[in-house]
């Protein structure tokens, strides 16, 4: 998955009929975009509900306040297809259901985190779980995009390796 | 001129995989004029072709084929269809190692006699010996292009082998440098380019740097007019006459086509969940429990070390990801002393994974805020790898699958491993120093990561000089068909604490010494 699946949007319009996610709008046009507007994603097979769900048990699963929205959704953007539109309505259900269970409106409209993840442990050996999960490690953290924010430098052969650039520069010890 | 043999050539080698055993194997039977045919399931891949990215050379070479786990190690839940990390390519798995080269101790090649018997374990003394063995490492090292063996230096510390070193070094330990390995460290001394601390050891080295028999021994060989390598050839089965010598191999070609090749001599070599399932997967009306296993030991005693990490959490940088990944070492802990509360040693050696794997192995399955604070400090972390001795099991074996079959429709292995409570026992004693090590350096948080799939695969077919308790004898011959050898780490009697290629290599150069001798004597 690559950052051509995010559209820029500028339509505010699309905005106004934002959901109770606190970092996401989800409009009711198959788009659901970043509250300043700054990417989209469109949704073509699942519902925008359902992938803002989906957006916010990958930030829950795995938090990084320094990751932006956009790569967590590019990360979950794979389950927007035929293949998956079962799996991920019923998991979502039953996600749902855990957050009833323990008297949330739903998993979404919860508001803090800690109560998000205490639903999400009354669900972590189901498959639904354990696939999101397992799809994270390499959705999330093989976007070559998001290794600057860890300082990870990525490849360095066509820079002549780090001979000369460092792998002995520690400073501090 | 590079050769090509006739299928029906019955007076050539064959030798099945082209790894650190197979590779080296096929290139001192090639310098000695003898013909080899070496059928490789893998494609060929060079250092222009290697990846500078951890996936997707994964994706490129690593051997992913169906496979099967049991047992009460963490591998089989948390990686249950892929028990080990070993390659599918010429050159085999020394295209991802290391280069970490370090001789067993003398204590170790007699395990049995050292450590006195153990519960549960199946210890043996190897046929041989460290004496045996000194001209054979001391060719092993020289082909390699050890470092700090001969006049070649060790390699310059890296940012992660100075918090190594430094944490060591306050804990008391002595024995600490950038380690013996199979990487030039100058321009000087050996014919390959010099480590340009790219950091992607584990992915294939660009430079060449890093021994592989991808790009030394195979080429070589091939110069010779004797060897021809057959790539994208994987082995099914192996073929006897009624005398019970080996005639020949079944193999599916390129295309998938089952081509049928003669041989004098068959060398196994395909690493040690291959090379058993080879031969189990051979059996016949006249050997019925596989091929060599009348002594019920084929895919037994299977050992995969005692493993484990650990990562130092500091305040600032550390970038351990820039340079050498395993160019460190402590061997203070590597000797045999009861008193720690296990039999055998353990090293220490340093290590770095970029960020996807360490994402993928830093606490597999783990989620939440507990899991990605530990990430959030990559930048700052310092890590180190334990290598000790685990110790044989009978029952830590490769099987044929019952159900689980192969893209060829072959049976497939499963491999089960079950700790033994001294390896427990040894990988929280190293833990345990590890953290120690860098606390001592200010970390602010260290924590134990859990083994990952098996880099180092041992023992499945392993040499005894009894016939009853092992595979092969001191020569790697099984001890029931005389002209079917085994060439790579499967032939471990036991482990010992170091990391086992620069063993594997000397005991193919041996070996092919003694094939070339009993050939010529016509025994074989
Ligand atoms: C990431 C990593 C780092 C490592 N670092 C070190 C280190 O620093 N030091 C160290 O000593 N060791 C290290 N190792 C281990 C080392 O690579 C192995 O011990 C060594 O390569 C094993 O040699 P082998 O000959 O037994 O098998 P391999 O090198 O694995 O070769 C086996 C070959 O046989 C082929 N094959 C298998 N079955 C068939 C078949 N049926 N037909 C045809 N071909 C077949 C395979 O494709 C493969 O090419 C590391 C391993 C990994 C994965
Ligand atoms: S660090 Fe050195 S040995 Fe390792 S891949 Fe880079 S150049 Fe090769």
């Amino acid at each position: 998955m690559t950052q051509e699946h995010l559209k820029g949007i500028t339509r505010r319009a699309l905005l106004s009929r934002s959901m109770a996610t606190w970092a996401l709008a989800v409009s009711g046009a198959g788009f659901i975009a970043a509250p300043d507007a700054a990417w989209a994603l469109e949704v073509a097979v699942i519902t925008p509900e359902q992938m803002a769900t989906l957006m916010q048990m990958a930030r829950d699963i795995y938090p990084h306040d320094k990751v932006a929205d956009q790569y967590y959704a590019i990360a979950v953007k794979g389950y927007d297809s035929a293949d998956s539109k079962d799996m991920v309505a019923a998991g979502i259900d039953e996600l749902n259901a855990a957050a009833v269970a323990q008297g949330h409106a739903s998993y979404l409209a919860i508001g803090w985190e800690k109560d998000r993840v205490k639903v999400l442990q009354a669900i972590e050996t189901g498959v639904f779980f354990q696939t999101v999960r397992a799809g994270l490690v390499t959705g999330l953290y093989n976007q070559k995009e998001i290794w600057p924010i860890f300082g990870y430098e990525g490849e360095s052969f066509s820079q002549g390796g780090y001979i000369n650039r460092g792998f002995d520069d520690i400073n501090w010890l | 001129m590079v050769a090509k043999f006739d299928l029906n050539d019955d007076s050539v080698v064959v030798i099945i995989g082209t790894g650190a055993g197979g590779g080296v194997l096929a290139n001192e039977l090639a310098q000695k004029g003898v013909k080899v045919v070496a059928l490789e399931a893998g494609g060929r891949y060079l250092p222009e072709d290697y990846l500078n990215d951890e996936w997707a050379s994964f994706g490129q070479l690593a051997w992913t084929d169906t496979r099967t786990t049991s047992g009460d190690w963490r591998v089989a839940k948390d990686f249950s269809g892929l028990p080990t990390w070993i390659v599918k390519a010429v050159g085999g798995t020394t295209t991802h190692w290391a280069g970490a080269s370090i001789r067993f101790q003398d204590h170790e090649w007699k395990a049995l006699t050292n450590y006195g018997k153990v519960d549960g374990a199946n210890l043996l003394d190897w046929p041989i010996d460290g004496a045996e063995m000194a001209p054979w490492y001391d060719k092993a090292e020289e082909k390699l292009g050890v470092t700090r063996t001969g006049n070649r230096p060790g390699l310059p510390g890296s940012n992660n082998y100075k918090v190594f070193e430094k944490g060591a070094k306050s804990l008391g330990y002595t024995q600490v440098h950038t380690g013996r390995m199979a990487i030039q460290s100058s321009d000087d001394t050996g014919n390959r380019v010099a480590c340009q601390q790219t950091g992607f050891c584990f992915q294939g080295c660009k430079w060449g740097a890093k021994w592989s028999a991808a790009y030394t021994d195979i080429p070589e060989g091939e110069a010779t007019g004797n060897l021809e390598v057959r790539e994208r050839s994987h082995v099914a089965k192996i073929l006897h006459d009624e005398t019970g010598k080996v005639t020949a191999v079944e193999y599916f070609d390129k295309d998938g086509k089952l081509q049928t090749q003669k041989a004098r001599i068959i060398c196994v070599a395909g690493n040690t969940i291959e090379s058993p399932r080879l031969l189990l997967n051979s059996a016949s009306e006249m050997f019925p429990n596989g091929l060599a296993n009348s002594s019920d030991q084929v895919g037994r005693n299977y050992m995969r070390h005692v493993t484990g990490s650990v990562y130092g959490v500091f305040d600032k940088p550390v970038r351990m990801w820039r340079g050498t990944t395993m160019a460190g070492i402590v061997q203070d802990e590597a000797h045999h002393a009861p008193e720690r509360g296990f039999v055998g040693g353990y090293e220490l050696e340093t290590l770095s994974l970029g960020l996807p794997f360490m994402a993928a192995f830093l606490d597999p399955g783990a989620w939440g805020r507990e899991f990605t604070s530990g990430l959030d400090s990559y930048e700052n972390m310092a890590g180190l790898w334990i290598v000790g001795e685990d110790l044989p099991q009978a029952d830590n074996r490769v099987t044929l699958s019952k159900d689980a079959k192969d893209q060829f429709g072959l049976p497939a292995p499963n491999v089960n491993y079950s700790d033994h409570p001294n390896d427990i026992a040894m990988r929280n004693h190293a833990y345990a120093r590890g953290v120690a090590m860098y606390e001592a350096v200010g970390a602010t948080r260290a924590f134990p990561t859990p083994p990952y799939p098996s880099t180092h695969n041992l023992g499945t077919n392993r040499m005894s000089e009894d016939p009853k308790l092992g595979v092969v004898n001191k020569w790697g011959q099984t001890h029931d068909i005389a002209n079917l050898f085994i060439s790579d780490g499967s032939q471990f009697t036991t482990g010992a604490a170091e990391n086992p290629t620069l063993t594997i290599v000397a005991l193919a150069i041996r070996q092919a010494d003694h094939i070339a001798s009993e050939m010529a004597a016509g025994t074989i």
